[in-house]
Formats: C-alpha cells, sequence, structure tokens
C-alpha cells in the first residue's frame, strides 16, 4: 500500500549491526520492517497481536551511559518507537558457533518445529543480559510471552535450567555485563560498539500536533488497528509524556510513559507495596509490560484493564494536560462509559498520581482468567484498605469485568467504611457489590460466573489481609 | 541426534512457507469468505474489488477449469462455494494482487447478498433433522442387553467433549510456482503431499504428473494440515494456472482461526454395567460427532473413537455407536488422537461414575480391566504383547503412587483454602490407519560417489522428529554416521502416491522403507566388497562404523572409498523400495477384524491443586510411564510424550472453542483462545521408558509416539474432578469439557 508522503518520517536505529536511516512511516510495525524490507526471516509471525512471541525481538537502549536490553513483540513495535535503539533480531545473535543458550536448546531437544524458537531465544537471551541474578523461576517469567505448541514446555525449562547454571560458572564482571557476555561467546563481538554508534544517532523528537493519534507502547493499538494507523497522522507519547516515577510530598507521580515493567521494577512501589511484583506478572507478559505504557493503558478505558484497576483502589489522580492548559480529574470520574472517556481531542494524560499509603494501609489485587499468566482478565479486583483496631478506617475497593467501565466499587467501600473486619462483614457486603455491577455474558465468561467470581474476589482480599479476624469456613 | 533441524531453527535459518524468496512478478492471494454460516448467493458483484490499485484478478467457482471438487473421503466439498454457502469462512472468491496490502483492500470491497437459511450448530439438532455425513455405524460383540441384568451395578449419563484448535504457529499456507507446459509446482504446508496433488489436478483438470508438490516441513500440524492444507495449495495453483505467475497465499492467524476446522467436538450417552467388585460386563455408547459442514475425515475420525472406545479395558459385551453430524461450523477434522482422545474420554468418565455408585475409587475399577494377552479387543482383534498392567504396575511402583496419594490426603486434611486431587490415566492406542491401503510407504535412497546419502520418503517434518528417526534407521542399516545423511524434503516426483504423514506411522512405515531401500544397496556393496578383499560368501562381509570387516577383522577399506570403487565399478547406489504393514485386515460389513499392527500402552499418574475461593487450578506433576518399544531416539520420543501430554491437558482445561447460534467462532484470535503456556503446563513432567516392551512392526523394535501421550491429558480432567470432590465431598460433579476455571467454580458454589 502506498504511503501518503506526509506521515513519512525520518527513522533511525540500528537493526543487528546494521545503522538504519529511512523515510517511512512511524507507525509501520517493526515486524514488518524486519521481515519484509530487510528480508530477515527469523522473526516469525505467529498471531500479530502480541500472544504467540514468535516474533519477540530484543530492544537497546542507552540508560545512564549503558546500554540495556528488554524483550518486546514486534508485531506491536512501531518503528517509530524504535528510533535512537539498537533492534536485536536472531540473526544478530548468531556468532560463528551456536552460543550456549543456543546450544542448550539444541541440547535438550526444545525446539520441535521450529516455529517459535527464534523468539524463545530472543527472550532467555534477553534474561541472561539483563538479570545479575539468575533464577529458573524468573527466566520462565521472561519466557512467558512465548507459545509453544510442540514441547509442552518442559524441555524449555531444563534449557533455561542448563543455561542459568552455565552462565553462572562465568567470570562476568557485573558492571561490565555485556563485555563479559561477549567475552564468553554469549553475544557476538558487534555488542561492544553498539553503545558508541547509538550516541551517533539524532534523535529528532517528532513534533507534537493536534488532532495527531497519539501512541504509547501500541500494546493494544496495533492489536486493534494496524492497518488504520499506517494512514493516520501519528505521534509517540514517548516523545511528550514523562516515561519517570517520583514522590514529591507523599504524592506518587507516575508519568503516563512509564511502562508496567518499570513500575513493577521501580525501587519507590516496591517499598510500599510488598508484593506487586507477584501481581504485575499476573498483567500480560514481559514483552508487553517492556512496551505498554501505564497512560496507555488508563486512556485505552478497558473494562478489565488490570493497571486500571490498581489505580483505582488506590483513589487515583490524573493530571490531564493540553497545549494551553493542565487540569486534575478523579480517575474514577475519568470513565463516562464503555470507552468513553473525559479527554478533548488536543488533550493526552500526563501523569497518574495518588497518594503513598501509610503503614495501617494495606494494598490488594486479585486477577482471575481463563490461563492464569497473559490472559485478560475475567473478573480483576483490587482494594486498599487501611485499619484502626480491626475497624475500618478507609477503604477503596474497584473492580473490572463487570460493568461497561473500570468500576469503583462505591457503595459497597461505603458500606465497609468504619465497620469492625469479620467474615460476616464481608458476605454482607458481597450481597451490595451484586448490587453495584451489570456484568454480560462474553467469551471470558458468563454473567453469572462473573458474580460468582468477584465476590470470591472480595473474600480473597480478606481472607488475604486479614486472615486472624476472618473465619474461612464462613466464606467457603 | 537431535532433532533434524534444530541447529537451523536455534539459528532461525530454517525456511517455512512465509520465508521463501518469492519469483518476480509473484501475486498474493486473499481468500473471500461466507459471513454467514447457512444461505444461498443471491448476488457477487467483484466491480469495485476488481478496481482496486494492483489487484490483478479475482477467481470464482466459474473460474475452475476442472471440477469444482476437492473431498477426500466423500465427494462433498467446493473448491469455491458456488450457489451455497455452509459455514462461516468458506471461500468464495480468491483475490490476487501485486501486495498483500492490495488484495486484503480490495476482498474487502466485495459485495455479497446472501439468502439465509436454517443453521445447526449442535449435533444432537442435526441427528434430529437427519442432516448426517453417513449413516450411524455400530461396532459390537458380546451382547450388551443380555448382560445388563448380571450387573450389580447400572450407571448412564451423558458427556461432552469440546473442541480443539491445532494451534500450529505456522499457519496454512503454500506457494505455487507455474512452470513451461501448464506444470505447476507447489510449496505447501500439509500433511498430505499426495491430496494436494491428487486434488489440484482434478481442480485443473490436468494429471498428477503436471504437479509437482514439494514440503520442506512444516511449523507444526498436528493433523491440521492432513486434509484442510489442501484447499491453499489447490487456490494458489488455480491463481498460477489461471494468471500464468507464482501466487503466494499465507493465512493470516485471524483468518486461520475463522476458516479451517478443529478437532471434533462430541457429545455422548454411555451406560456401564458393573459386579460388586467392579468388573465392566457391558458397555454401550452412542456419540454424535459434531462433524461440520462436509465430511473431511470425519467419518474416519469417527471410526476410530470407535475401536478406542474400551481404551485399555476388557469388557466382555460392548455396543458402540457412532453417528457424524453434519453441522454448520467449519469441518471439523484430524487432530492428534483422531477420535480417540474423545472416545476414551467417555469410558472414563463412565468408569468415574460407576465408582461414585459402587463406593470404589475410579483406580480400583480402572486397574482390575486393563487388558491382557489373552483376551481380545471388541473388533475382534487379538490382544498380543499387552502392556496395560505393566505399564500400571511399574508406574504405581516407580513412582510410588501409595506415597503420592498420602501426600495428597495430608494436605487436603491440613488445607482450607486448596485441595489436592489425583487420577490415573491408562492409554491404549492402536497403530496404522484404520483404513488398510493407506498402510504403504516408500523410500528413495541414492549414495552418492563421496559416500554421502540422500534420503526420500513420503514422510513429512512437522517437528515430530521423523527426518531424524529416518536418518537414524539408514545410519544403523549402512553403520555410517548420521552426519552423512541427508533426508530431502517431501516431493511428489520422488515419492508418488504417498500417504499422509499421520496416525502417527509416519516413522515406522517410512522408516521400514528405508531400511529396505539401504539393504537394497546394502546388498550390491556386500556383493562388491566380497570380490574386492576376495572374500568367500557374502556374510564375510560386514560394515562397522563406516569400515568394511572381513571375517571380524576390519579391512583397509573405509566407506567413502567402498562407495567410489563400487562407481567406477559400474554398482548401483540408489534403490527404491516399499513397504506395506503385513498382517492388518478389517472387515466393514461386520466391522471385525485386526485394523492395527499393535497397540501403545502407558499409564500417567497426575496431581492438581485446586484453589477453593477462586476456581483456578495448577497440575503439580503428570509422572508417565510410558510404552516406547526401542526408542530409535530418546530425546526425540520424550518430547513427543511431553508435548502431547500439554496439548491434551490443555483440550480438557483452557483450550474453549465457542459458536454463536449463528454459526460465529467466538474465540477468533488468541487473545481470547487460550493455549497452556510455560505456567500452565505442569511443574514438574516425568517421564519413565516402560521396560522389556519389543514390537516387530517398528524400525529396530521401536514404536510409534506421536498421538498416543496426548490421551494422558484426560488425566488432568479427572484430577480436577478428584480436588472438587475432596473440597467438597457431598457433591457430586459431572462437566463437561474442558473444565475451565469458569465450570470449576460455578460447580463448586451451586447451590
Amino acid at each position: 500500500m502506498e504511503i501518503e508522503s506526509f506521515m513519512k518520517q525520518n527513522v533511525e536505529f540500528i537493526l543487528n549491526n546494521k545503522k538504519i536511516s529511512v523515510i517511512d512511516n512511524p507507525a509501520k510495525t517493526l515486524l514488518d520492517f524486519i521481515r519484509v524490507d530487510e528480508g530477515l526471516k527469523g522473526t516469525k509471525e505467529g498471531c500479530r497481536e502480541g500472544d504467540c512471541g514468535a516474533c519477540t525481538v530484543l530492544i537497546g537502549e542507552v540508560h545512564n551511559g549503558k546500554v540495556k536490553y528488554k524483550s518486546v513483540n514486534s508485531c506491536l513495535f512501531p518503528i517509530g518507537n524504535a528510533v535512537g535503539k539498537h533492534v536485536v533480531t536472531i540473526e544478530g545473535l548468531n556468532n560463528e558457533s551456536l552460543t550456549p543458550i543456543q546450544e542448550e536448546f539444541n541440547n535438550e531437544g526444545a525446539s520441535q518445529c521450529g516455529f517459535c524458537t527464534p523468539g524463545f531465544v530472543n527472550s532467555l537471551t534477553g534474561y541472561v543480559i539483563e538479570n545479575e541474578e539468575l533464577h529458573t523461576h524468573d527466566a520462565e517469567n521472561a519466557l512467558a510471552g512465548n507459545i509453544c505448541r510442540c514441547t509442552g514446555y518442559a524441555s524449555i525449562k531444563r534449557t533455561a535450567e542448563n543455561v542459568i547454571s552455565r552462565v553462572n560458572k562465568l567470570n562476568i564482571n557485573g558492571e561490565e555485563r555485556i563485555k563479559s557476555l561477549v567475552k564468553e561467546k554469549n553475544l557476538p563481538n558487534y555488542f561492544l560498539g553498539i553503545e558508541e554508534k547509538l550516541k551517533q544517532i539524532n534523535i529528532n523528537k517528532l513534533g507534537i500536533a493536534e488532532s495527531k493519534k497519539l501512541i504509547g507502547g501500541g500494546t493494544d493499538l496495533f492489536v486493534q488497528k494496524a492497518d488504520a494507523l499506517l494512514n493516520e497522522e501519528v505521534s509517540f507519547s514517548k516523545d511528550l509524556t514523562p516515561s519517570e516515577i517520583n514522590v514529591v510530598n507523599n504524592f506518587c507521580q507516575i508519568g503516563a510513559g512509564v511502562t508496567i515493567e518499570q513500575v513493577k521494577n521501580s525501587e519507590i512501589i516496591k517499598n510500599y507495596f510488598t508484593t506487586h511484583a507477584e501481581q504485575l506478572n499476573l498483567f500480560a507478559s514481559l514483552p508487553i509490560r517492556n512496551s505498554a505504557t501505564i497512560g496507555g493503558n488508563i486512556v485505552n478505558a478497558s473494562p478489565i484493564g488490570d493497571s486500571t484497576i490498581i489505580f483505582l483502589a488506590l483513589n487515583s489522580d490524573l493530571i490531564i494536560k493540553s497545549k494551553s492548559s493542565t487540569r486534575k480529574i478523579k480517575l474514577s470520574d475519568f470513565y463516562k462509559g464503555y470507552k468513553d472517556i473525559d479527554l478533548f481531542e488536543n488533550e493526552f494524560v500526563e501523569e497518574i498520581v495518588f497518594e503513598l499509603p501509610n503503614a495501617t494501609t494495606t494494598f490488594n489485587f486479585e486477577k482471575v482468567s481463563k490461563r492464569t499468566h497473559l490472559d485478560i482478565a475475567s473478573v480483576n479486583s483490587a482494594i486498599m484498605i487501611s485499619t484502626i483496631d480491626g475497624t475500618i478506617d478507609n477503604i477503596v475497593l474497584s473492580a473490572g469485568g463487570i460493568s461497561p467501565i473500570p468500576l469503583y466499587l462505591e457503595k459497597t467501600s461505603r458500606f465497609l467504611f468504619s465497620q469492625k473486619i469479620n467474615s460476616e462483614i464481608v458476605l454482607e457486603a458481597l450481597n451490595i457489590a451484586q448490587l453495584e455491577i451489570s456484568p454480560i455474558s462474553d467469551i471470558r465468561g458468563s454473567d453469572q460466573y462473573k458474580k460468582l467470581l468477584l465476590s470470591q474476589l472480595i473474600k480473597a482480599h480478606f481472607i488475604k489481609l486479614f486472615s486472624e479476624q476472618i473465619d474461612v469456613e464462613v466464606l467457603l | 541426534m537431535k532433532n533434524f533441524d534444530a541447529i537451523s531453527h536455534i539459528k532461525g535459518k530454517s525456511l517455512y512457507i512465509d520465508d521463501y524468496p518469492l519469483p518476480e512478478g509473484s501475486l498474493y492471494a486473499v481468500v473471500f469468505d461466507s459471513t454467514i454460516a447457512h444461505g444461498k448467493i443471491v448476488s457477487l458483484n467483484l466491480d469495485k474489488a476488481n478496481s482496486v490499485d494492483g489487484v490483478f484478478t479475482i477467481l470464482t467457482a466459474k473460474d475452475i477449469p476442472g471440477e469444482n471438487q476437492i473431498g477426500g473421503i466423500i465427494q462433498d466439498e467446493t473448491l469455491l462455494a458456488e450457489n451455497e454457502v455452509h459455514f462461516i469462512g468458506e471461500p468464495i472468491t480468491i483475490v490476487l494482487a501485486n501486495s498483500i496490502g492490495a488484495a486484503r483492500k480490495a476482498a474487502k470491497e466485495i459485495n455479497i447478498e446472501y439468502e439465509e437459511l436454517p443453521v445447526i450448530t449442535d449435533p444432537r439438532d442435526a441427528f434430529a433433522k437427519n442432516s448426517l455425513i453417513v449413516p450411524p455405524i455400530t461396532f459390537s460383540s458380546g451382547n450388551v442387553n443380555a448382560a445388563w441384568n448380571e450387573c450389580e451395578t447400572i450407571v448412564n449419563g451423558t458427556i461432552d467433549s469440546g473442541a480443539q484448535e491445532h494451534l500450529y504457529l505456522e499457519t496454512q499456507g503454500a506457494i505455487s510456482i507455474p512452470s513451461e507446459g501448464n506444470k505447476i509446482k507447489i510449496i505447501s504446508s500439509t500433511q498430505s503431499p499426495t491430496a494436494v496433488q491428487r486434488q489440484t489436478a482434478k481442480v485443473l483438470g490436468v494429471a498428477m504428473h503436471q504437479i509437482e508438490i514439494d514440503v520442506l516441513r512444516l511449523g507444526g500440524a498436528f493433523g491440521g494440515k492432513e486434509d484442510q492444507a489442501t484447499v491453499w495449495g489447490v487456490l494458489s495453483a488455480l491463481g498460477s494456472y489461471t494468471t500464468g505467475k507464482p501466487v503466494k497465499l499465507v493465512l493470516s492467524r485471524e483468518e486461520d482461526l475463522r476458516m479451517t476446522g478443529k478437532r471434533h467436538p462430541y457429545t455422548s450417552d454411555y451406560k456401564m454395567g458393573l459386579d460388586k467388585e467392579g468388573k465392566i460386563l457391558a458397555y454401550e455408547v452412542t456419540f454424535y460427532q459434531n462433524a461440520g459442514a462436509v465430511a473431511d475425515l470425519s467419518t474416519a475420525v469417527l471410526e476410530r473413537t470407535l475401536f478406542h472406545a474400551t481404551n485399555s479395558y476388557f469388557i466382555p459385551n460392548v455396543k458402540a455407536t457412532g453417528i457424524s453430524c453434519r453441522t454448520n461450523l467449519p469441518p471439523n477434522t484430524a487432530f492428534r488422537g483422531f477420535g480417540g482422545p474423545q472416545g476414551m474420554f467417555v469410558i472414563e468418565t463412565a468408569i468415574e461414575k460407576a465408582a461414585n455408585s459402587l463406593g470404589l475409587r475410579a483406580y480400583d475399577i480402572q486397574k482390575i480391566n486393563l487388558l491382557k494377552d489373552d483376551q481380545h479387543f471388541y473388533y475382534g482383534q487379538d490382544v498380543e504383547n499387552s502392556q496395560a498392567v505393566n505399564s500400571w504396575e511399574s508406574a504405581e511402583t516407580h513412582f510410588n503412587s501409595k506415597n503420592l496419594l498420602e501426600e495428597v490426603n495430608e494436605f487436603n486434611d491440613k488445607n482450607k483454602l486448596f485441595k489436592k486431587g489425583l487420577s490415573f490415566m491408562p492409554i491404549c492406542f492402536g497403530i496404522s490407519f484404520t483404513s488398510s491401503f493407506l498402510n504403504q510407504a516408500s523410500a528413495l535412497v541414492h549414495v552418492y560417489t563421496d559416500g554421502s546419502v540422500g534420503i526420500s520418503t513420503g514422510a513429512v517434518e512437522m517437528g515430530q522428529g521423523v527426518n531424524a528417526k529416518i536418518a537414524t534407521a539408514a545410519s544403523k542399516t549402512f553403520s555410517i554416521n548420521v552426519d552423512k545423511i541427508k533426508v530431502e524434503s517431501t516431493n511428489t516426483t520422488r515419492v508418488a502416491n504417498a500417504s499422509p504423514t499421520a496416525a502417527s506411522s509416519a516413522a515406522d512405515m517410512n522408516g521400514n522403507a528405508t531400511v529396505l531401500a539401504c539393504n537394497k544397496i546394502l546388498d550390491c556393496l556386500i556383493q562388491f566388497a566380497k570380490k574386492e578383499l576376495d572374500a568367500k560368501q557374502n556374510d564375510e562381509i560386514a560394515i562397522i562404523n563406516e569400515m568394511v570387516f572381513v571375517n571380524n577383522e576390519a579391512s583397509s577399506l573405509r566407506w567413502d572409498e567402498l562407495i567410489g570403487k563400487a562407481y567406477f565399478n559400474r554398482i548401483s547406489l540408489s534403490a527404491q523400495a516399499y513397504y506395506r504393514t503385513p498382517e492388518i485386515h478389517f472387515d466393514r460389513t461386520i466391522n471385525q477384524g485386526s485394523p492395527f499392527a499393535y497397540h501403545v500402552y502407558g499409564t500417567a499418574i497426575t496431581t492438581v491443586t485446586l484453589d477453593i475461593i477462586r476456581g483456578t487450578y495448577k497440575f503439580d506433576s503428570v509422572k508417565v510411564m510410558h510404552d516406547f518399544g526401542k526408542s530409535l531416539n530418546r530425546n526425540i520420543d520424550i518430547g513427543q510424550v511431553e508435548g502431547g501430554l500439554v496439548q491434551g491437558i490443555g483440550w480438557m482445561t483452557l483450550e474453549e472453542i465457542k459458536y454463536s447460534s449463528d454459526g460465529r467462532l467466538l474465540a477468533n484470535a488468541l487473545s481470547t483462545y487460550k493455549v497452556p503456556d510455560i505456567y500452565s503446563a505442569p511443574e514438574n513432567i516425568e517421564v519413565e521408558f516402560l521396560d522389556n516392551s519389543e514390537n516387530r512392526f517398528g524400525p529396530f523394535n521401536s514404536k510409534a509416539i506421536g498421538e498416543p501421550p496426548l490421551m494422558y491429558g484426560i488425566g488432568a480432567y479427572f484430577a480436577i474432578l478428584d480436588a472438587m470432590k475432596n473440597a467438597k465431598p457431598n457433591k457430586n460433579f459431572e462437566l463437561s469439557s474442558p473444565v475451565t476455571p469458569e465450570k470449576v467454580l460455578m460447580a463448586l458454589y451451586e447451590k
């Protein structure tokens, strides 16, 4: 398809060992660029919606003077987001002989039909590059975005174990990890020169034009309408919104461009929410979390968006900006109806702000989907609650999948406020919650199931947070 | 050795259909398919579509020069719909353009009007309306009606099992390249090169020798490319035939999910009678198979269901009826197990119910009814070399199942929020195509003058490792290093009339044919070496590890030197050989016979932990004692067991195909159709090799491996059911499969 010339932009990045400098549509997917324009066929197309991982590539960018790599789904990654970065495909990992990672895939018979294999090799290599301490459990998390239909994953898990024990035996300098991995033949030599090459790339931030389609990580936009985006003028939120997490006066400010994985790894968040890492692992897969932004997730307005449900329970505000003004709105007021949000054409979400919890406040997130990982929830729910002597002093309960919008369960929260926590009061709260919701039957479950599931998840919140006050028998 | 092309896979260098460099001037094809499940085509207007930039032409049924017919077993399937459509996704036209984008754009501009007709999606509904593919088929032995009176307990019920999408990672596709004199070469992602060749010739009205099919490898298939790869190959060839240009047709995932059939969903009625010890005396079952809109392989699938209706058990009185019901869904098709899993699931359900009724565990009934060598299958075949009891008892001992059960009980005593469950799943799976004529194969072996070897067979490599096994068989026969052997692409000009790579039998049949061909060459070589080395008898000569031996002593002659000399002495270094599976027969007039060369046995023990609050589950372990025969390649065989098992677990748990009442696929993307990921696979899979198993039908005593392990996955369903009973002992659970977290939770909390 001919691309209208006004939509083309100068796009520069490094693909494996090659500098790319093209005038092209920035909304073109990296997958098409790699396979069609560059003819590199090792990156496979399996689904074009980030659900199989066959097209996984690594993206390297300079952070604090060092190149950091992360895995992404190239089918959902516009080349506009690759500007100034290092894109690594399977061809760019190949050394003269097999790397130890590739060798272990071979030894364990972890490649049968072979179609998913390059994606797996990329994901595992990305994991080895980026993590100083390697554990099988974490490696599996790094591979959870890759689907294999042949092996049943057992040989792939053995591969990961073997790789970890081999890499752990290597003499790796933490400060110079990439250098060490190159020396030990885990990466090709050219990786040593990438940092220098990246610094030479001129990154011209794309302008902000009103009425342009704003792309964050693109992980949902490119599932829904990759073709349509090619015919629209686009800009990228990375050029527009902050991508940092800061604390000011006990308020946490998360830039709209912050990725889900950044939130997961943030020291600030870790300090306040001890189990959040485990909970955020339920959000999509690592390659998607590496791309998907908080701003994108909020504006996408999915009634079942995981981070939206979490931020609703945190009683968050949105900072919304246009060229001329800035306004603040409660997140719970942002959603007006199904995919209908309080945002004008010339506005964008700049950041999300919430008050950090105090010592008496606890938080929990629950999600049930057909498949536990990399699946959209049937119902999800979050709770922020603080108590004094067993009495609820503050509570915000939210849920998704049970209404056209991500829902703040206002009546249930109000009912529970100032109650003493026990099993009976939880049961009463469930009845109130049922009156606030209006689930529909769809592929993620019947309305009856979603009603039941919400009750179960509210029970789960209290069982998890208040095991001493709750008599489990009453809730079963 | 490992999988034949593993290193090239791992480096990303292996080619699949979408990766081939295209010749200049190639066209891209997009299929325009029906958007309604049943109706008459009232009008079809291509004007707007034809005027889209880049469109070359749009082909309809009218452009077919030969017969518009691609049905394999039954001639009821058009290539392109003519007057009527029968399912959503049925191809109507094919758009050819100079880019995939232009072709897609044009397909959206096609105007079609339908007159809608009534839609059937439910097999019982189809049966009631006499909408059948073929009349019902019944297999029986003994006399069930007489036996009911002797039973202490009789249970009956209805149970459903769901469809399953193959989800081969490489979608369906083909590239066709025209050549001089109306010849066409098709590079196809098919398990049945011969079927693509035969149907293309028929559709184009040319002789089969005009059509060449080449298959390098498939990016997964699992049965989904046995019959259903044909349509895409033929369509691309029709494009080339009409335009004279190369045509590439590769389905997007969405198109593939929508247009292709799945594993057949079944709804079945069963009745089982037992004595008070739990001996099964009689079993009656009726299978309603949802075939979809055309026959495809449904009748063969149904027949295999009947053959596996009694799984690993001996039952003296059996009556099993299969009904293939025509509905307005995409034609359901072959999928690993080919109807066997559907049959086994029903009898395991009946046993579970009988156990509840007799106050026994399913384990007790399963164990005392296992097949033994002096018994016979209910379709007449003698039980020979049964490993049913051996695999069961070996599993119990090796995996210490008593201990496992104690651990489960102990956990359940201590935990309220989580409950564990345990199940035993024995399998017995017949090896051979049930249509006896398909049990034939041939191989073509060339030894080149440098001593390297090239082998062509009818087997298609799709990740299952058949090429490695064929190479291993040749390497053992010649006694040369496997590195000297290349297994070529599967090509109809080198091996004609090949059976599909299916029924788990490709390594057996093509491996045996390869051994025969290698032996033909070897005989000539030994004859020659005898002269060359002045030996008296042929049996004084042997080739061992690439050295020629005379009377057990190494000569100075290496393999490559022998070959070089043989060539100069005009000794044939190529051979073709033919193999047919011996001793098999089945009489369809009485539905009795010995259709299988042999059976594969095994037992799996599955444990699961169920979250009582959330309705979710996680498999702790699956421990498998499997009858491999003498494995030709342990690395590959273990991979087949692990992969088959997890695919079976997916079928029983997460993988839920739903259609709306108007025949629309609801789980139409990978965001809604979930197959197992690394986390939903069991935490721990242990596979053990059953000792002392011989098999005279497999190359070097090996056994077929492709399909049988899938059926271990049925154990996942019963482990979950066991955990549910442990959570709510007073409830009786009867759940259709897949047993999704939704069904679990709804059943646990049903008032």
